[in-house]
């Protein structure tokens, strides 16, 4: 049913016609209205059978969510930033475990600073716990992807994380049509599990492997990670055959044909990225996107496929490797590996900076001049920095410099002496 | 020849063993048909007291439960020497997944079986002191707050054993251990540190609270029993023997148990809904360094010259606790609880107070209810 | 694509404004985006929302920087924010305020703006009688409507039922048909003037 909803609460109506028999839940600014619909949907008995666990953090939520899930229940939290990290143990002993638990991502920055605003540092320093992610590029895919990433979990014995970029979807108003409960009845089954904890049969979960044994069990987890790459399509396909419109699967071409630019990227910033490729390939500019959907596993094939033909490729991330640069770029350029196409890093939209048209247009324009450095920093105010690094190295005793960027752009008015 | 009544204590009983005693009284451990729920072949040390509680503990609650039982489990020595894989000791459906989540895994899983509509199958958590009131504390008191329907034992050898002894939350005064050696003048690990589990988790007023060591693994079954016939969170804190932690003889497990209790060092009692409902009383009191004299980790105490000042601190605690629990046989003798105002003046509680009824409301449990954070 | 750009403090409703009027859109045929900017969750700070209305998907996601409307909710913010940044010269501009621009002293401020595409309206006044609170949003965006025709108030009042219930619904409905009566009002006369 078409419905103007907000995104948090679409996703919470979505996950709950997915029928979950546990959620655990720990608020965090975005991912609140998720946990708080839900609530309300199992009060009211609109979901129901469903225990819903108010735990005491995100390592509880997680912890309880590897029990509920090995003791057969089909099993749902959402998280974010700092909550994400606090459960980081927890996340690799849910995929070591095969445990096929769903869980929403509303993609906030990690401190310190201490920031609650959009990018995508938290799931992607979380990239090797074996979770597979899924990044949602609006709210109706991120509705819909949830759906998808219980068949693949349950498929495969593996989590998920859906990635939905925290307030710039989660609490946008918009359109979206959310199926009815037949409909992902009939995409669902029961959650059928390979391995429980059931008195009837005992088994033990979770003993110590040593070097005679780890070395294969890991390696066999990233068989079946790579697994995905076949399943996250199929399940998209019969996604789009059953509800009637494409989403998810491992990437998405936008107006890539005879494209002499790419620009790569994840997550809600392909909509204004999409608006801009129009613009420009209607003033004649051959440019076009490429929106990766499934970043674990990461699709290298495909993207290479993709990027074939293409003369340069802007990889716009939001997510710094502190000391390195990129992150999306790296996996990247490995798949460009042995093809001449330049590849270039762009980091934007840090802490929640807005990443305007005008600075993708201005960006794009850019590349096609071949004026791009290798890594460089989108909207980045380079006055600012400069100037905090060289009082830095004058050795004048500075304080932090989240302190005095503050006082420089007048947010704070105290000065230091 | 006189006739002397000779009681023994394990059966409650005048006759050796229980096998004069209604089967429904006899120890789990004495029937054949008991679950052996950690069955032969482990790898745990000679003598642990862990693996004779765990025992304990698990048959009982496999019988209470009639085989529909899950357990979680901390990481820790039990676990580690349960599952050295490919082998597994445990025979009932059993998860390990982190060493601070126990309690909360054992939450998820008492959440599944509600959903899917299967709760006649019960839930026990378990790890060690540190697992349960260092790294696992918060999801503890998480399952308390929440009075989730699971069932926590804490095997507790009072520090963290599996990784080489260091001390823990639970590490007792003046005891040695890795990082809490009698070096530079020190006496082993400081006095007044530590957490009283017990005390905290009778603070969240959940069902059912009690002690219990290996020495009365009669009363520690028991104690199990109680505890499953309840539901919602409940709490069994087991005093357990290290041989290897402690320095003391494997042999002399169960003993050092007994004597911890007589002692007074360690009060055995139980609890409901946040008040003390039954305590265990000393038979035959006995002196502190009975005890202590037993194991290695104090044996810095008993050097020349002995370090009485601290053996002497060590006696007051004891003495405390059987002053504030009423620990001492014959005499009802009450007491403040640790922590209220009388007993931190020092003062001495009334003697033979005929007002006083075994079933005493703790100070500590009357001050919280007062206080503007206490129970609403 | 017409973008609005709303403007109060914490505790206003200015989110909920923005959401009405997407609401409305939607239940017209359009198709709408709303969302709010995050600063502390406090009552008394500056609050922006937005709306994005358009006959297709709207794909875009940053902040209206260039709105062709604005609705201020508080008019002591015009002293702290910069309120009219960016707006386009045949924009509207509606400003919750029991006084007129000339008397507010923003002369300037309208000075380029085209006549019958501003207007002041004493919202929360309107909202203390027809809702018993002063919350202006829902009151806002009906006389909005009758401002700028962006929506009809029929689709204002099925967003509030939609949004609300009982009798706050009704209420808020109430407060928004009287301040589209109020601008529709004040819009004929001028233009009969």
């Amino acid at each position: 049913m078409l419905r103007q909803e907000e995104g948090s609460r679409a996703v919470a109506e979505s996950v709950a016609l997915c029928r979950p028999k546990v959620i655990s839940a720990y608020p965090i600014s975005p991912q609140t209205h998720i946990v708080e619909h839900l609530s309300d949907l199992v009060r009211t008995t609109d979901l129901s059978p469903c225990e819903y666990l108010m735990v005491e953090s995100e390592f509880a939520a997680m912890s309880a969510a590897i029990g509920a899930s090995a003791a057969g229940a089909r099993t749902y939290t959402a998280t974010a930033s700092q909550g994400l990290l606090y459960m980081a143990e927890a996340l690799y002993n849910a995929s070591g475990l095969g445990l096929p638990i769903v869980m929403t991502i509303a993609n906030r920055a990690i401190g310190a600073p201490i920031n609650i605003w959009n990018d995508h540092s938290d799931s992607m320093s979380q990239r090797d716990s074996g979770w597979i992610q899924l990044y949602a590029e609006s709210n109706q895919e991120a509705l819909d992807m949830h759906i998808q990433a219980f068949r693949i979990a349950e498929r495969l014995s593996l989590p998920v994380m859906v990635c939905m970029d925290g307030f710039i979807l989660t609490h946008a108003y918009d359109e979206v049509d959310i199926p009815d409960q037949k409909a992902v009845d009939d995409f669902l089954p029961p959650f059928e599990p390979r391995q429980v904890l059931d008195p009837a049969e005992p088994v033990t979960i979770g003993a110590m492997v040593g070097p005679e044994a780890f070395f294969e069990v890991k390696y066999l987890a990233h068989a079946k990670q790579m697994q995905a790459l076949d399943v996250i399509p199929e399940v998209a396909q019969r996604f789009a055959i059953d509800f009637g419109r494409p989403s998810g699967g491992l990437l998405r071409e936008y107006r890539t044909e005879g494209a002499e630019t790419i620009i790569v990227a994840l997550g809600s910033v392909l909509g204004s990225i999409e608006d801009v490729i129009d613009e420009m390939r209607q003033a004649g500019i051959q440019v076009g996107a490429l929106g990766i959907k499934s970043f674990r596993p990461f699709p290298l094939e495909e993207v290479r496929e993709a990027l074939t033909g293409a003369s340069r490729v802007v990889v716009l991330e939001k997510a710094l490797a502190v000391g390195r640069g990129g992150i999306v770029s790296t996996d990247v350029h490995e798949a460009l590996h042995g093809t001449h196409i330049r590849c270039n890093t762009v980091i934007a939209g840090l802490g929640g900076r807005s990443i305007t048209r005008d600075s993708l247009h201005g960006l794009l324009e850019r590349a096609g001049r071949d004026e791009l450095e290798p890594l460089s920093f989108l909207d980045l105010k380079t006055e600012l920095v400069e100037h905090e690094l060289e009082r830095a190295h004058r050795g004048t005793p500075s304080g932090p410099h989240e302190q005095n960027i503050l006082n420089e752009i007048g947010v704070v008015a105290a000065r230091p002496h | 020849m006189p006739y002397q009544e000779i009681k023994l204590y394990q059966a409650g009983t005048f006759v050796a063993g229980n096998r004069l005693l209604d089967p429904d009284q006899r120890s789990v451990q004495a029937r054949m048909e008991r679950s052996n729920t950690l069955t032969s072949g482990h790898r745990a040390c000679q003598g642990c007291g862990e693996a004779l509680g765990a025992r304990y503990v698990l048959d009982a609650a496999m019988r209470a439960a009639d085989g529909e039982l899950i357990a979680t489990n901390a990481t820790g020595c039990l676990e580690v020497f349960s599952t050295p894989y490919p082998e597994s000791s445990w025979q009932l459906a059993w998860i390990h997944s982190l060493f601070g989540n126990a309690p909360a895994v054992a939450t998820g899983v008492a959440a599944a079986l509600k959903a899917r509509g299967r709760d006649d199958v019960r839930v026990i958590g378990q790890g060690g002191d540190g697992g349960t009131l260092d790294i696992g504390f918060a999801c503890l008191s998480g399952m308390f707050e929440r009075n989730d329907d699971v069932l926590f034992v804490c095997y507790d050898n009072e520090a963290y054993m599996n990784t080489g002894v260091q001390r823990s939350g639970a590490t007792p005064p003046a005891a040695r251990t890795a990082n809490t050696k009698p070096v530079g003048g020190t006496a082993g690990n400081e006095f007044g540190k530590g957490k009283n589990a017990p005390l905290i988790a009778m603070a969240h007023e959940i069902p059912y609270v009690a002690t219990a060591t290996v020495a009365e693994l009669r009363d520690l079954e028991a104690k199990v029993e109680r505890a499953m016939e309840m539901r919602g969170a409940r709490y069994i804190h087991v005093f357990v023997p290290c041989p290897l932690g402690w320095g003391s003889a494997s042999r002399d497990t169960i003993r050092i148990a007994r004597l911890v209790k007589e002692t007074g060092i360690f009060p055995v009692f139980e609890a409901e809904d946040g008040q003390v409902t039954s305590v265990s009383k000393i038979r035959r009191r006995v002196p502190v360094e009975e005890y202590l004299k037993l194991q290695r980790r104090y044996a810095h105490l008993f050097g020349d010259p002995p370090q009485t000042e601290v053996i002497a601190r060590i006696q007051e605690r004891a003495d405390r606790n059987i002053r504030n629990f009423g620990l001492l046989a014959g005499a009802d003798e009450g007491g403040d609880l640790p922590g209220s105002a009388a007993d931190v003046a020092g003062d001495t509680p009334g003697q033979d107070d005929p007002s006083r009824t075994a079933e005493q409301e703790t100070n500590l449990m009357r001050l919280m209810a007062s206080s503007p954070h206490g129970p609403q | 694509m017409f973008q609005v750009r709303f403007h109060g403090r914490g505790g206003q409703g200015v989110v909920t404004a923005a959401e009405l009027l997407s609401i409305a859109a939607f239940e017209q045929g359009r198709h709408a985006q709303a969302f709010p900017t995050f600063g502390s969750e406090r009552a008394g700070a500056p609050v922006t929302s937005f709306c994005r209305i358009d006959d297709h998907q709207i794909r875009v996601r940053e902040p209206v920087s260039e709105p062709d409307a604005l609705i201020i909710q508080d008019p002591t913010l015009l002293h702290q924010v910069d309120v009219f940044s960016g707006l386009a010269e045949d924009g509207y501009v509606l400003l919750n305020s029991s006084q007129s621009f000339e008397e507010l002293g923003l002369e300037t401020l309208i000075a380029g703006l085209r006549p019958g595409r501003y207007m002041t309206i004493p919202a929360t006044e309107i909202a203390r009688e027809q809702i018993g609170r002063p919350l202006p949003n829902a009151v806002l965006v009906g006389g909005f409507a009758a401002l700028s025709g962006a929506v009809s108030i029929e689709a204002v009042a099925k967003a509030i039922h939609e949004k609300f219930s009982g009798s706050i619904a009704e209420k808020n409905v109430r407060g928004a048909r009287a301040a589209h009566e109020l601008v529709a009002g004040a819009l004929a006369e001028a233009a009969h003037a």
